[in-house]
């Protein structure tokens, strides 16, 4: 019994996380944001020769865990769910480059246009897939395209490669809220009013200190997931709720400058409304949960 | 990363599970709060004791199996998935015994630790007052020497003390240095509820039963060899018990996920209907609470195992649960529909997860505690004596 990351997989973490606060990615994302990707494709690069895009087929779905956080904490953009945890499982192998690939219950294809190869699932079958018109999302940095399927294509289990893509976006969810967690905690120390740091007050206290309880009672569920002790879904809803009481008490507590989209916390804010309901909605994961509930036997 | 059980660790489970579906009673005991369900958890606790599982973690000398971590998370999980009594001698067990190992005598542990492993003494706790609750620090009973008689004499009030309408002996926070300021100066004693000048009077909670009381002191005689963990030293003490109450050993995580599991039946049982479909939400969260206090369990094992402290983390865990049940509890009202209201297990439960955020500390203070010991938030300013800023 030990239910915490092995050296190795600490290693990992950090080796991400010392990439990732030396790329700008703030920068990075609000250049994807504005339709110039050459930035963030060459940090898709440098993570796809540290091994991100492999992980799915070639490590555990705890490094999945790790490295999606990691993304979600720094607003990494891109199709990184569909490339690292989707296709590789969908496909059984490696996407070298970039790919994307929609999957119902949702429509669109993330970042279609700087995509190598693109796909489309539906009734149980892949596709290959061409994408038409730009859809705008609350996400500025998730650039979206309507879907057309053509071509079937072979595939492997794509109920697997589901759930992969569920528990990589709960963790990206986790990574975004500890994200504004953290800046909120450091705006409120600096930030007076009324003659003292507004962190003091209790009102602020304790809605950070519910956030706090949040995130971590979901990141047991990310990690039990990946373990196979819970689905997916639980996590996704765990995740979900936590970084999106994150989003609203981070931007509550930084007041009117939370609400500019000059300000970077936009970007955190933004994206996790938008993964809240990616890869299915609470509402759809909590139905499937308590299916599996009511139709077990113990 | 690994959450199977070892060999040995699987053995312990299924023997305990054995034992206790062959002696768990099959009715409910009456509540602990009525004499005749005192007396019925009482011999609940003898039995127990008897096949040595009423404090697995114990030494063996003490009735014990010293158990681990992991096996006491484990038995705690059988324990409520077979419905077993709750535990009339808790405070005992899970608060004080603790403190009376890492700070007792030799001779208080010999004394003390025997009786309570059998549940032929019961303790409660005296911590509050009527005039400190929340800031306990600033509680007023007092402890004056006695060298004459080699002890202490005991004036004050303690109120809202869990179990005292019945139990034997209780332990509590007593200022020993009226000079000494809040935190310092305070004791800790331990004392028969039935001493010359002590006066219980029971209290009683929601339900209606004598759940708590008040103790009265009034010169009460305490010897020296009852004195815990030093003159003066109290507060110290005292909060080595809180971080217990607050952390792994109150709740632990097998009596959410049982109670979650009997939601599910309640859920699959009910008939269809708004009530019903009002409640699925909170069938589906129920069951991811106690799962998330599961696996973080698991995670929290796993730190002190690897010789890590609970720290602060405590009162995340506190304010986690405590809501955790209240929410369970209403969603197993809300399925019982129009007859919510009506004398069930389900009830009592809820009426039990209501004192949930109040005691062992308030969620507010836990909540403090989260903010400036985990975030490192600002401390509030105190506020100037004669009031203002």
């Amino acid at each position: 019994m030990r239910f915490e990351l092995t050296e190795d997989q600490r290693d990992l973490a950090s080796t991400l996380e010392g990439l990732l606060s030396a790329s700008d990615t703030v920068a990075v994302a609000r250049a994807w944001a504005d339709d110039d990707t050459a930035p963030g494709l060459a940090l898709w690069k440098r993570l796809a020769d540290l091994g991100v895009t492999m992980l799915a087929t070639d490590a555990s779905p705890v490094e999945v865990v790790i490295a999606f956080e990691a993304l979600g904490r720094h607003a990494v953009p891109g199709p990184w769910v569909e490339s690292a945890a989707y296709l590789p499982v969908a496909l059984g192998r490696e996407i070298t480059g970039v790919a994307t690939v929609t999957v119902p219950p949702g429509a669109e294809g993330l970042d279609a246009d700087v995509a190598d190869e693109a796909y489309l699932a539906l009734g149980g079958d892949l596709f290959e897939a061409v994408h038409g018109d730009r859809i705008v999302s609350v996400d500025r940095t998730r650039r979206l395209f309507e879907s057309t399927p053509t071509d079937p294509v072979a595939h492997h289990d794509l109920d697997a490669a589901f759930d992969l893509a569920v528990l990589a976006t709960s963790a990206q969810l986790l990574g975004a809220g500890e994200r504004v967690l953290a800046d909120a905690v450091t705006y409120v120390k600096q930030r007076k009013q009324f003659g003292r740091e507004i962190g003091s007050y209790q009102a602020i206290k304790h809605a950070l200190a519910d956030v706090r309880i949040a995130l971590d009672f979901a990141r047991p569920l990310v990690l039990g997931a990946a373990l196979g002790e819970v689905p997916a879904s639980a996590a996704k809803v765990q995740a979900g709720d936590a970084a999106y009481l994150a989003s609203r008490t981070g931007l509550q507590v930084h007041g009117a400058i939370g609400y500019t989209a000059e300000f970077d916390l936009s970007l955190w804010i933004t994206k996790v409304r938008a993964l809240l309901t990616a890869w299915g909605t609470p509402a759809f994961h909590r139905a499937r949960l308590l299916e599996a509930l009511v139709g077990r036997d113990d | 990363m690994d959450l199977t059980l070892s060999e040995s660790e699987l053995a312990f489970q299924a023997e305990a599970r054995a034992w206790l579906a062959a002696h768990v009673p099959a009715e409910p005991l009456p509540s602990m709060d009525t004499p005749e369900g005192w007396a019925r958890h009482q011999e609940w606790e003898a039995t127990l004791a008897e096949a040595r599982w009423s404090v697995v973690s114990w030494p063996e000398a003490y009735h014990g199996r010293e158990a681990s971590l992991v096996e006491w998370v484990v038995f705690e999980e059988e324990y409520y998935r077979a419905g077993a009594p709750g535990r009339v001698s808790q405070n005992g067990i899970f608060l004080l015994a603790p403190i009376l190992f890492d700070h007792g005598t030799p001779e208080q542990q010999d004394r003390f630790l025997p009786t309570m492993a059998t549940g032929e003494r019961i303790w409660a706790q005296c911590w509050s007052e009527p005039e400190a609750g929340s800031d306990l620090a600033s509680l007023r009973s007092t402890a004056r020497r006695d060298d004459e008689r080699g002890g202490w004499v005991l004036d004050g009030q303690k109120t809202w003390s869990s179990r005292a309408s019945y139990a034997h002996w209780g332990f509590g926070l007593f200022r020993s240095d009226p000079e000494a300021q809040r935190h310092a100066g305070l004791t800790y004693f331990l004392f028969p509820l039935d001493a010359d000048g002590v006066t219980v009077r029971p209290i009683a909670q929601l339900d209606g039963e004598p759940g708590f009381a008040e103790v009265f002191f009034e010169d009460v005689f305490v010897p020296d060899a009852d004195v815990l963990g030093g003159v003066g030293a109290g507060w110290n003490v005292a909060m080595s018990t809180a971080g217990n109450e607050r952390g792994l050993s109150l709740r632990s995580p097998g009596r959410f996920c049982a109670a979650a599991d009997r939601l599910v039946d309640l859920y699959r049982d009910s008939p269809e209907g708004p009530d019903r479909d009002a409640a699925a939400r909170g069938v589906v969260d129920a069951w991811l609470g106690a799962q998330a206090y599961r696996l973080y369990t698991w995670g929290t094992v796993t730190r002190l195992a690897g010789g890590g402290d609970m720290g602060a983390a405590g009162s995340v865990n506190k304010v986690f649960w405590s809501e955790l049940d209240i929410a369970l509890h209403e969603t197993g009202l809300g399925l019982l529909g129009s007859s919510a209201e009506e004398e069930s297990a389900w009830l009592d439960g809820y009426t039990f997860a209501l004192s949930g955020p109040i005691y062992a500390g308030t969620n507010e203070v836990q909540r403090n505690i989260v903010a400036e010991r985990i975030l490192g938030l600002p401390r509030e300013p105190k506020p100037h004596p004669g009031g203002g800023r």
